[in-house]
């Protein structure tokens, strides 16, 4: 059984080409405190290498991504 | 005893060469074209740049000098070539062209008209957000001189600096990553 994962904050970045998807969750993580979990909502099929390049990068962590259909949803911990 | 108090502070003075040898997490762009194309390209890597956490800094020259025009900012004062330059070279980032395909100005006049649908954001929702994120914009004084413009008809940016080639090669010797486009 998988554990639920507590999201702190949802970020809808449906619709958004690169670079806007990372450029807005660099900004929305720094709103979440350390250890904090945002919810981004992606529909750019570049976001799935994109989005663990930057939290490679930045030093967050992924803790799951899931796709249904063009929907791509990451769960992000920040840990930076 | 003195023999390693010797060797560490030799050790001192090797540690601080290489720690200014060090990059640091930057990254600085040349803007030399004043295409469309390439200067959305810029942007995109400048503020895809600092989400990734970098400093970036963009030097605007040659070509890419008149994408910075504030539209329709007339200044008094200017030569006969100075005014030949003004009127043939783009007046901002409404007024850039593709560097293929512009077909009279009716490629280019597709391409935003398809940004817009696709919401890729434009130039100046660009530059917006790279003023917003602290991009440095710096603008090459050689370039202006040639092509005579003066600075009140440049845009209004919270960062934006004149220089030459000197201040771009002290970014650029401290940057990871150095692009030309």
């Amino acid at each position: 059984m998988s554990e639920e994962i507590k999201v702190d904050k949802t970020m809808d970045l449906k619709g958004l080409p690169c670079p806007m998807p990372i450029v807005k969750v660099s900004k929305g993580i720094k709103e979440v405190e350390l250890g904090q979990v945002i919810e981004a909502i992606s529909t750019d099929p570049g976001s799935l290498t994109d989005f663990p390049a930057w939290a490679r990068t930045s030093g967050n962590e992924i803790l799951k991504t899931e796709q249904d259909g063009n929907i791509i949803k990451f769960y992000i911990k920040r840990t930076a | 005893m003195e023999n390693i108090e010797e060797q560490i502070e030799k050790f001192k003075v090797q540690l601080e060469a290489v720690d200014k040898k060090t990059t640091e997490n930057k990254i600085s762009l040349i803007v030399f074209s004043g295409d469309l194309d390439k200067v959305l390209a810029s942007f995109v890597i400048a503020t895809g740049a600092v989400a990734m956490g970098m400093e970036v800094v963009m030097f605007f020259t040659f070509w890419g000098t008149p994408v910075l025009r504030k539209k329709g900012r007339k200044v008094s004062g200017k030569d006969f070539m100075s005014k030949m330059f003004g009127a043939m070279l783009p007046e901002g980032t409404s007024a850039v062209k593709l560097s293929k395909m512009n077909m009279g100005g009716m490629g280019t006049a597709m391409m935003r008209s398809l940004m817009k649908k696709k919401n890729v954001a434009s130039l100046e929702q660009m530059l917006e957000m790279a003023a917003e994120l602290g991009v440095r914009i710096f603008i090459c004084e050689m370039s202006m001189d040639l092509m005579g413009f003066k600075r009140e008809e440049m845009i209004d940016y919270p960062d934006l600096t004149y220089c030459g080639v000197a201040k771009f090669l002290e970014e650029a010797i401290n940057s990871r990553i150095q692009l030309f486009i």
